[in-house]
């Protein structure tokens, strides 16, 4: 039989083309992939065309969207524009929230793989740690490392990394015991691998389906976190950001809803996107969801 | 057939594994050992759970540990002791001195990447290659092992594959540092029967051309009667007989041989003649943790004697190179009805 492969047989598709195929079947992922990649496209690229500075005062306070051509969605209580904070301010927390998704996955890759690698009393040790950060609340665990060292983008993105580990150690020491049993693993030993060898080139990427999945939702998870966190306060206060805004126009909310209201939705909006596309990264890598 | 001066390449002497459960120990090997000439075939043959597998994963040191454990023996590969030998060394030589073909090609190819990718890195770890002469030398292996077009298949993912070409891929990454030895876990259980014909071939073909050492591990008499130059029987993690393959086939002397070459049904009989039935051993394997004192076969076996259930029986010569453990050749009081 191997000797009769027609000259004609399928060209070999790789599984990303076939999971990308999947992907845009999911008419809510596509949608949430155009609405990021917008957002996206606005936070690099809005600063530079709008041409607004968003720390300065360019007008009244408190002028309503729609009503001054040149602030269109208005100005907050110190007059400054509101859709230059939005600009300005999505880079700050997409940064924060995709950076602390990093720190996060990084951490919890790291001791979940080690754990379920290893097993015994290795496991033992990093659950108990781990455990250890799951039980603390997490935005209260947060707020105390930033209130121990000086709120900057830095440590806040350090803190929210290190509060939403535990669940991506979790989900990756679940991974690696289930896929270190697997056949291929032992067939990979006896061709000779290294335990190091084993864990990233074998095994990691197996296990990336799920991560990757976790990881864009973990990206959701931060830029609410980044949110509430400058909402309280505790975000880096020389950087403009959507949580900042709701945070600083809190007092004037019942006199000027769109201060609070625009940066709101666009966080909405961008958590949303994000857990969508997840969503739809969860179909694509499902192998079911996959046909010719 | 079998030279006695040329010194074995594989030795393996009286290795013990033992695999802590939770009901007790079960010993999975006991005292299991032979010897191999280059370019030879053992045939280990044996119900599921006698321990062939077992002793292939041992001669790998793959034992799964916890809970598995190897006790004590030796596993000498050209004189040197793999048990002694450092993780290191045991590393290097897997793949590259000895190396290993699974029973199911289906799983053992990680999905992830090519095959020749996968072949490749056989070649970037043991040889040091560099990335573009490796991928080369994949394409060369699956030329070797019979692949069509094996520069456009080079590039396919293992789910591309019929079970068949994988195996062969397997065949290719586990020949390609030419072994010394190559363990083959029944490696055609999951194909077809005309597959399994075209992969003995291939393993056979590939012997040839390199003078490997063969151990083939298999629970199919018909496979072990075409393949093999020797055959172990395997029964409860023990050896019970050891021969070459024409001693086992037409003169076996364990009644457990007998009753497993019983049960192959015959093709070659006139079929307009009424056929004996097939033969079975009644009863299962038994629990590796409750051996009693005795042979473990003996509450299986037609022709148990007392003796068989107070004392296991030690290795009986019962020709050249060719022993059994069976308390029944002690006397020689054997009934064959």
């Amino acid at each position: 039989m191997t000797n009769h492969v027609s000259e004609n047989s399928p060209k070999p598709v790789s599984i990303g083309q076939d999971a990308w195929k999947v992907f845009r079947r999911n008419k809510a992922a596509s949608a949430g992939l155009v609405v990021l990649t917008t957002i996206l496209l606005i936070s690099a690229l809005g600063p530079t065309l709008y041409g607004v500075d968003a720390y300065s005062m360019v007008a009244a306070p408190f002028i309503p969207p729609g009503t001054d051509s040149t602030v269109i969605l208005g100005t907050d209580f110190l007059g400054r524009d509101i859709a230059a904070g939005l600009i300005v301010g999505g880079q700050a927390t997409l940064l924060v929230g995709s950076a602390a998704a990093l720190v996060t996955v990084i951490i919890g890759v790291l001791v979940g793989a080690t754990a379920g690698f290893y097993g015994g009393n290795v496991d033992e040790v990093l659950m108990r740690f781990t455990e250890f950060f799951q039980v603390l609340p997490a935005l209260l665990f947060a707020m105390v490392l930033i209130a121990l060292f000086s709120p900057s983008l830095l440590t806040v993105t350090f803190a929210i990394g290190v509060v939403a580990w535990p669940q991506t150690a979790r989900l990756t020491r679940a991974e690696f015991m289930k896929i270190k049993q697997l056949e291929y693993v032992t067939a990979a030993r006896s061709i000779a691998s290294t335990d190091r060898r084993i864990m990233w080139m074998v095994i990691l990427p197996n296990a990336l389906p799920p991560l990757i999945v976790s990881a864009t939702l973990v990206v959701g998870v931060a830029i609410l976190f980044e949110a509430g966190l400058s909402f309280l306060g505790l975000g880096d206060p020389n950087v403009m950001s959507w949580g900042l805004m709701i945070g600083a126009n809190r007092p004037y909310i019942l006199d000027a809803w769109w201060t609070v209201t625009f940066p709101g939705i666009s966080i909405f909006l961008t958590v949303l996107s994000v857990s969508l596309i997840g969503d739809g990264l969860n179909d694509a890598f499902n192998p079911k969801l996959r046909e010719r | 057939m079998l030279q006695p001066n040329e010194a074995p390449v594989l030795e393996v002497d009286d290795i013990d594994v033992e695999f802590l459960t939770s009901t007790g120990v079960a010993r999975v090997l006991n005292k299991v050992s032979f010897s191999l000439q280059k370019g030879k075939t053992l045939g280990i043959v044996g119900e599921s759970g006698s321990g062939k597998s077992m002793t292939a994963l041992a001669i790998m040191g793959l034992v799964p540990q916890p809970p598995g454990r190897v006790v004590g023996g030796r596993i000498l590969l050209d004189g040197e002791d793999l048990l002694c030998a450092s993780v290191d060394r045991v590393r290097q030589m897997r793949g590259d001195d000895i190396s290993m073909i699974f029973q199911e090609p289906m799983t053992s190819l990680n999905p992830v990447f090519t095959v020749g990718e996968q072949i490749a890195e056989v070649f970037r770890y043991h040889r040091k290659t560099n990335k573009i002469e490796a991928m080369e030398q994949a394409v060369e292996m699956l030329r070797a092992v019979g692949i069509s077009n094996p520069n456009k298949r080079s590039k396919n993912y293992p789910h591309e594959l019929s079970g068949g070409m994988r195996q062969r891929v397997m065949i290719a990454m586990a020949l390609s540092c030419n072994p010394k030895v190559l363990i083959a876990d029944e490696p055609t259980t999951a194909l077809d029967v005309t597959v399994q014909a075209q992969i003995f071939d291939l393993i056979e073909d590939l012997q040839k051309e390199t003078e490997t050492t063969v151990i083939l591990i298999t629970h199919d008499m018909g496979v072990i009667a075409e393949m093999a130059h020797r055959v172990a029987v395997m029964y409860a993690g023990r050896i019970v007989e050891e021969g070459s393959v024409d001693q086992i086939l037409s003169a076996p002397s364990h009644p457990y041989t007998v009753g497993l070459i019983g049960c192959v049904p015959q093709l070659d009989l006139d079929p307009t003649e009424e056929r004996p039935p097939l033969v079975e051993i009644r009863g299962i394997v038994p629990s590796l943790i409750e051996l009693g004192v005795g042979c473990a076969f003996a509450p299986r076996c037609d022709h148990a004697i007392d003796k068989c259930r107070t004392a296991i029986p030690p290795y009986f010569e019962v020709g050249s190179n060719h022993r059994s453990a069976c308390w029944l050749l002690e006397t020689g009081d054997r009934n064959d009805d």
